[in-house]
């Protein structure tokens, strides 16, 4: 761990109450989802990170407390370093405000999350579907949504399978 | 049957100006099907008259639903999709998800497998580029370059051909190490490939350089500042030209690139033109590092000899039980890999890929999440075309490198 890094995680945990873990050498910080805005803000503004890299989410269906992961990675250019940060979300409230303010790259980042997801992003300025299409029904990589497979049609149920199977729109 | 939505002017209000919903600016679709858009990009332009008032990018029309079907694979059966994302960098792609992958597990790979990454990864980074000059020269008009380069990718092509037997879709970059060893023909190939390409970049650049046409449709169009792209997360060639001399071959290298002697080329007009500039340097610099990789190639193992995640050779199959025992295994069942949550990044032909690989300790994924860098480097294009003027806006999506599979994913 680098100077800087060091001392954004000290800071971080100090006034954030965030708790640490290092695996293979990355560190993770764990953050209450009030206090993203404001780490954030601290992490650009004090210690040089200047980019806001990716936003992604993890599904730990079909535990609720907590279901959703949100992750941030934080990249600092000038002093080489990286840090994870993730933020705990209930399955009941998966809500956490936007970093849009202090990055304004995640605006797409929180799209995709809120596209694949279904992850709330309260103050975001344009929280639409960005990859799957405008009426799309449901969010794909949700545990609990199926990949889906096709079944197999012989001459005997061609019909049958041909009814129920789900064919694109006219 | 469900009724097909359209998206409405009211639902985009926030994104253009008003001026549009009295009639005064126009709305126009730019692509999906729009041959400068290379592949599926749709762009709502706004525009008065000739002039953009705002750009809305809507991406999402090539997405294949990579990282929800890597989930229900095992680790090796998931890379093959990994080639699919970019498929003009798919070294690139095997390689970032290799590395992730070795990180959780704690894998180490052999001197041999890591300087034959290198090659191919800057010869992928070459052939990428090559499409890039090809074709965005094409969309401003220069046609003969797209067919010179074309020429000189079908040779890198060739190259990937006799490693892997596949010149696009290659999975040649394994977790542990290679598929298999380079053929014997491919050190001939190679340094044929590095004695040929000065000359024939010379000449690319004898066209384009001084070409008064070319100057004047990319010159000081589509500026973006360090800072803005800093903000954004826009990272690789757009980054540099900018003039932030950012590389990830250097700030995290990976692979051994930091034994390697290299530059990073920056510009600091951040236009078109300065992203053609650093591009055409990054491919001499390129050359520069295959040539050292091959000058020190050593031999040696292309595997990890640890047998419970890296296949064992197949010479060894029929003479050591332990060995049968291992491929079934790996080959049935695959892998358990730790539980944990790696982030491991290369610096791609077009910024920094990564990829978010979350493991539950079983055998199969548990997310695999790519921050690819046409993601970032796209959203952007809002900020680099306003103002500039429709036929402008193809100079611009040429210069930042589009590959929509990366961006959709």
């Amino acid at each position: 761990m680098n100077e800087n890094l060091q001392a954004a995680v000290d800071a971080i945990q100090a006034e954030f109450g965030a708790s640490l873990q290092t695996f293979r050498g990355e560190h993770t910080l764990i953050l209450a989802r009030e206090q993203i805005a404001a780490a954030a803000q601290a992490l650009r503004d004090r210690f040089q990170f200047e980019m806001l890299v990716d936003v992604t989410a993890v599904d730990y269906w079909p535990q609720e407390e907590p279901r959703f992961h949100v992750i941030y990675q934080f990249n600092s250019v000038s002093h080489h370093g990286l840090l994870r940060v993730r933020v705990p979300l209930s399955a009941a409230e998966p809500k956490v405000p936007t970093l849009e303010g202090v990055y304004p790259g995640a605006n797409w980042y929180e799209r995709e999350v809120w596209d694949m997801f279904g992850i709330q992003f309260e103050g975001h300025s344009d929280l639409r579907r960005i990859i799957m299409p405008y009426d799309w029904v449901g969010h794909p990589l949700r545990k609990d949504y199926p990949l889906g497979y096709e079944e197999v049609q012989f001459t005997f149920n061609f019909d049958d399978i041909s009814l129920r199977k789900p064919h694109p729109k006219e | 049957m469900t009724e097909i939505r359209e998206v409405s002017v009211d639902e985009l209000r926030h994104l253009v100006s008003d001026r549009a919903r009295s009639g005064e600016t126009m709305l126009l679709n730019m692509g999906p099907q729009h041959p400068s858009t290379h592949g599926v990009l749709r762009l709502l332009l706004e525009l008065d008259g000739e002039t953009v008032v705002s750009c809305i990018p809507d991406i999402g029309f090539l997405h294949t639903g990579v990282e929800k079907n890597m989930e229900s694979k095992n680790y090796q059966q998931a890379e093959v999709m990994t080639d699919r994302l970019d498929y003009l960098n798919p070294i690139g792609n095997n390689l970032v998800y290799s590395l992730a992958v070795e990180k959780l597990l704690d894998l180490d790979v052999p001197e041999r497998a890591q300087v034959i990454r290198v090659i191919l990864a800057e010869l992928t980074r070459i052939n990428s580029h090559l499409v890039w000059v090809g074709t965005s020269a094409l969309d401003l008009g220069a046609m003969s370059l797209f067919l010179y380069a074309m020429r000189e990718r079908e040779l890198i092509l060739d190259i990937f051909e006799m490693c892997a037997g596949q010149r696009m879709m290659t999975t040649y970059v394994r977790p542990g190490g290679l598929w298999r060893d380079v053929p014997v023909e491919f050190e001939a190939a190679v340094r044929d490939f590095l004695a040929l390409m000065p000359a024939r970049l010379d000449e690319y650049e004898r066209l384009l350089n001084n070409n008064p046409l070319f100057l004047e449709r990319t010159s000081q169009i589509g500026i973006i500042s360090k800072e803005d792209c800093l903000r954004y997360a826009a990272t690789g060639p757009v980054l540099r030209a900018a003039g932030m001399a950012y590389d990830l071959r250097k700030a995290r290298p990976y692979s051994g690139y930091e034994t390697y002697d290299f530059d990073i080329p920056t510009e600091t007009a951040g236009d078109v033109r300065a992203r053609y500039l650093v591009r055409m340097a990054e491919m001499r610099q390129s050359l520069r590092i295959i040539q050292q990789g091959m000058d020190r190639l050593p031999y040696g193992p292309v595997r990890s000899n640890n047998r419970k995640y890296v296949p064992p050779p197949r010479s060894e199959i029929g003479v050591s039980m332990e060995a049968l025992i291992h491929h079934f295994k790996l080959w049935t069942e695959g892998f358990s890999a730790p539980q944990g949550s790696v982030y491991a990044t290369i610096e791609s032909p077009r910024g920094e890929l990564g990829v978010f690989l979350e493991s539950d300790g079983g055998p199969k994924p548990y997310r695999v999440h790519f921050r690819t860098p046409t993601f970032p480097n796209l959203q952007i294009m809002p900020l680099l075309s306003r103002g500039h003027f429709v036929a402008d806006v193809v100079a611009i999506i040429g210069s930042i490198d589009i590959v929509l599979g990366d961006a959709d994913r």
